[in-house]
């Protein structure tokens, strides 16, 4: 009997040949904590009373939740952090370096056919990138720091296939919010995610990530994609360790079978306050906005700010509107100033935010007033997510939210054509 | 061993940024002071509700979003002794039992809000006194049972120094 994708990564990592519902224990390649997880897992490392962190060069503390920190008591977490990694020879990704997970990206630390946890639910963005990668708690973190490996129970896996070509104006978040909207909230919990088909194949790697980090949306364990050319071609001149993609095989046994096919997908929107509350955009256009957010670990890639920039490019957000952008690393920062990317935002009205999660959380800058409506590029809407339970959002692609933003309501991206600055 | 306590009832899908808002979880590792806000979005006056040794009832989904593991934590800290429900996220069945919070599994349809419940954890049988129903919750495996028998994640790695799935039970 062949094997899916998480059955051999798995099963590699932990020495053994496991299947869909066995226990495993596997080894970490590496593993991943942030501003909101790391003083709670460090809390819980010291009382673990180990000998140590097992595999310090496999860690790496991010500040990107609560960055810059607003407030002292945050200040007190993030010293923790800091102290914490200087002491064990951890890697820490200070204020400005970028969202977790894209920083993870940006420095290779995680490969295709590894094993990677992360202390923040999106972790499974790297199953884009054909790794076993799922996000776990502060304490699971603190076990994997000591010893270097997790438990796990291999998942059944979902087969998602999704053919036909984007049409115009629709995108991999449109791509994404379809598929968690059909699927819903609890429709791949506990399972693995294998996304294929040409749509994904012609998909360029941010917008690949952008759908893996959906996957914990719909309940998943693991958003998996294949390798091919263009996952060597991010990594060649990244990382000089070698790896090995892992494919599945073709008599592997598949718990469910998905199609979907894209080529009349329209834009889509997540209502409040669930992000499986999925319409087409023109079922809420006209909704009036008073905030935009460009970011994220979801969307906070070059090519996401290079589509809003070419939809902003000489126009102007409206009155009574603020955009938030906010690039989701300092590489991808420094990569749009170079493209002129910043100033076209910039010029139309937008707010530039230091890379990090920025509005998404709702910690820092960004809270919306009482009544108002936010369109973001984020991955969650519920009541109360950035800082405001009497706020409302709404989830859209970057190209949507540019739109929307010169029209102050919601808008079909479809209306402006997208001219690169 | 049983315990006893009222049952607080709540629909599918309750959110971990329900379960403690990220607005306060962000700021502090005072669970105390964050048991005061649990489920203040959804229900606002849930905390001043929950006595000590209540359960949390809930639908499909308990604990989706967010792998924030003061989720649970502060739910210990409100006093609630375990959440029962259809189905669980399993971040948040992961974090459950590694603090120690009995996470069960079972059909909670015909639990109402305010019913008295008896809930034998050795057992995972679970007795809704008021209204007379007698469930079984699903088991859990072995590595989390044993997780559980040390009272949480931190008190089993110190006591054993690694993981294993074939420990003998204490």
């Amino acid at each position: 009997m062949g094997k899916t994708i998480s059955e051999k990564i798995l099963s590699s990592h932990a020495g053994t040949e496991a299947s869909a519902g066995e226990m495993v224990i596997a080894e970490l390649d590496y593993m991943m904590a942030q501003d909101g997880t790391a003083p709670l897992a460090i809390r819980g490392f010291e009382g673990m009373k180990g000998a140590g962190v097992a595999f310090p060069e496999r860690v790496a503390l991010c500040i990107d939740h609560n960055a810059p920190s607003p407030l002292r008591s945050v200040s007190e977490l993030h010293s923790i952090m800091r102290d914490f990694a200087g002491r064990y020879g951890l890697e820490l990704n200070d204020v400005g370096e970028g969202v977790c997970h894209q920083v993870m990206l940006d420095k290779a630390h995680v490969l295709p056919g590894n094993v990677v946890i992360g202390a923040d639910s999106h972790t499974c963005t790297y199953g884009a990138v054909n790794a076993f990668a799922t996000g776990v708690g502060s304490t699971d973190f603190a076990a994997g720091m000591l010893s270097g490996s997790l438990w796990f129970r291999v998942p059944e896996t979902i087969k998602v296939t999704v053919n036909g070509t984007l049409p115009e104006g629709a995108y991999a978040k449109d791509v994404a919010l379809m598929m968690v909207g059909s699927i819903t909230a609890d429709g791949a919990t506990y399972m693995a995610l294998e996304i294929g088909g040409e749509t994904i194949a012609a998909l360029e790697l941010d917008g690949r990530l952008t759908i893996s980090n959906l996957a914990v949306e719909m309940g998943a364990k693991v958003g998996l994609m294949e390798a091919d050319d263009k996952t060597l071609a991010f990594f060649k001149d990244r990382t000089k360790t070698k790896f090995k993609p892992v494919s599945a095989d073709e008599d592997a046994n598949y718990a469910n079978a998905l199609e979907f096919d894209v080529s009349g997908l329209e834009p889509q929107v997540a209502r409040p306050h669930q992000v499986d509350n999925v319409v087409a955009v023109g079922e809420v256009e006209g909704t009036p906005i008073a905030e935009g957010l460009i970011g994220t670990c979801t969307n906070g890639r070059l090519e996401d700010l290079r589509v809003a920039a070419g939809i902003l490019n000489g126009g102007k957000v409206a009155p009574g509107v603020r955009l938030i952008v906010a690039p989701a690393s300092r590489e991808v920062m420094l990569q749009a100033l170079r493209e002129g990317l910043i100033e076209t935002l910039t010029e139309a009205g937008a707010s530039v935010m230091c890379p990090g999660c920025a509005s998404c959380v709702g910690t820092h800058q960004g809270v919306p007033g009482d009544g108002e409506n936010v369109i973001s590029t984020a991955n969650r809407n519920f009541k109360g997510r950035m800082g405001n339970p009497e706020a409302f959002i709404y989830l859209a692609s970057p190209a949507t939210v540019a739109a929307s933003c010169i029209e102050g309501k919601i808008t079909d991206p479809r209306r402006y054509p997208v001219s690169p600055p | 061993m049983v315990i006893k306590g009222t049952a607080h009832k709540f629909g599918d899908d309750v959110n971990t940024d329900y379960i403690i808002a990220g607005r306060y979880k962000f700021k502090t590792l005072d669970m105390d002071e964050l048991a005061c806000h649990v489920m203040e979005d959804l229900d606002p006056e849930f905390s001043n509700r929950c006595q000590e040794g209540d359960f949390i009832v809930a639908g499909k989904n308990f604990g989706c979003g967010s792998s924030r593991e003061q989720a649970p934590l502060a739910l210990k800290h409100a006093g609630v002794a375990a959440v029962l429900a259809q189905s669980f996220a399993r971040i948040y069945f992961r974090n459950s039992i590694n603090n120690g919070l009995p996470a069960l599994v079972c059909d909670t349809s015909g639990i109402k809000d305010g019913d008295e419940l008896e809930i034998d954890l050795e057992n995972g049988k679970i007795r809704d006194v008021t209204g007379g129903i007698e469930l079984q919750s699903s088991p859990m495996p072995k590595v989390m049972l044993d997780i559980l028998a040390e009272g949480g994640l931190v008190e089993y790695m110190r006591k054993h120094g690694s993981l294993s799935l074939e420990r003998e039970s204490a």
